[in-house]
């Protein structure tokens, strides 16, 4: 029960984009395609399930034991960084199709604050998910994390698909590229409001 | 010295962090819930910027090319930390309202982005006025856009109620910082911007 919650808070209640307000340079930057939209989800899913892994047994059993968990910024931010890097490298060797998919995405997630917000959340918040609050454990935080990635790819593909629109549309001057998604994006996040206080 | 002056002054408008470059959406969009918090969020980004310039600029000519980024990073990380430090020890409510904004100064692109493109090629005094007018312009974007929100949200401005009762709550909450900020970069584009 306990995970169907996370997932249903994670995907639609507490949207990493349209509630908390993370990832959303990518999320602005590369939504103009569908296909390109669904590329970035795919990587950045990935990453963020991969980095939740291991910056989770990194702060739990590293940087806990010695007590240095003020250096949870500088760690989390390099072992990102690193990880995107050797991603890039062991895709590019074992499966090309993969990589040529996720391809020029994969380096902008070092930079995708989502990656590094979703790393420090579950290792820094209380949860009170089904019960009382308590920290993630790593099946917990696994889930949240690969739930968190899904509900950025759904409000990456909805926004891509409103936005496939809007090129189509007589936009105001002052209103081009920029402003008119903003104004898009706020009416989008008004609808997810609907979903709020579903999961306590 | 009006050269000098220009470097503070273009990152205000010209170069303006939130309205022009729209860089670093997500602090813009999260924390300014009021304009004290955007206000606080802008200056802990200042501080951050003003430093990591000054430090970058004086090492860059010492740094192999090949891992210059994750040596910026570790550079803002460090600062990240301290600014983190002292935040809590000297406004702990304030650390806690920003909550997990702060340590995403890290990945704040502004910061990274003023580091390749400004201090790796220039000098330690310019460095620190461009960190300066960079940080200001985005302190300034952070404060219109919390004071915005908070008259419309809540009523007041600075915590002064002025209106007496509450505001439309949806401001405060995430839509309307989506449709603050799309109507504000759109005043921006009507009336400061120069094509």
């Amino acid at each position: 029960m306990t995970y169907f919650l996370i997932i249903i808070s994670a995907i639609f209640v507490n949207n990493i984009v349209l509630a908390q307000f993370l990832g959303i340079c990518p999320f602005l930057g590369v939504s103009n395609k569908l296909s390109t939209a669904t590329g970035m989800s795919m990587a950045v899913c990935f990453v963020i399930t991969l980095a939740t892994l291991v910056t989770w047994l990194i702060n739990r059993y590293l940087l806990v034991p010695f007590g240095l968990t003020f250096l949870q910024t500088i760690a989390f931010i390099l072992v990102i960084a690193s990880l995107v890097q050797m991603v890039e490298i062991v895709l590019k060797k074992t499966s090309p199709s993969l990589y040529a998919a996720l391809g020029i995405f994969l380096p902008l997630i070092t930079t995708n604050c989502a990656v590094l917000g979703v790393a420090i959340d579950v290792v820094t918040k209380q949860f009170t998910f089904g019960g009382a609050a308590h920290f993630l454990s790593l099946g917990e935080s696994l889930v949240y994390a690969f739930a968190t990635s899904l509900g950025y790819g759904l409000a990456m593909v909805i926004f891509a698909g409103i936005r496939e629109q809007l090129a189509l549309s007589d936009v105001p001057k002052a209103f081009k590229g920029v402003p008119i998604a903003l104004v898009t994006v706020g009416i989008l996040a008004l609808a997810f409001m609907g979903f709020s206080g579903m999961v306590k | 010295m009006s050269n000098k002056l220009k470097l503070i002054t273009d990152g205000l408008v010209k170069n303006n962090p939130t309205f022009v470059l729209i860089l670093g959406m997500c602090p813009t969009l999260a924390t300014t819930t009021s304009a004290v918090n955007g206000l606080s969020m802008g200056l802990a980004t200042l501080f951050v910027l003003v430093l990591s310039n000054i430090v970058i600029s004086a090492i860059a000519r010492f740094i192999p090319d090949k891992v210059h980024i994750p040596a910026y990073i570790v550079v803002i990380a460090t600062f990240v930390t301290l600014v983190q430090f002292l935040m809590q020890a000297y406004t702990p409510a304030m650390y806690e309202t920003l909550g997990l904004f702060i340590p995403l100064i890290v990945v704040n692109c502004i910061i990274l982005g003023r580091a390749e493109a400004f201090a790796s090629k220039n000098g330690v005094w310019d460095s620190a006025l461009d960190g300066i007018g960079v940080g200001l312009g985005f302190t300034c974007s952070l404060t219109v856009l919390g004071a915005v929100r908070e008259i419309l949200g809540s009523g007041s401005i600075f915590g002064w109620n002025f209106l007496g009762g509450d505001g439309m709550l949806a401001f405060v909450m995430a839509p309307g910082a989506f449709l603050c900020l799309g109507y504000l970069m759109v005043l921006f584009n009507k009336f400061l911007k120069k094509d």
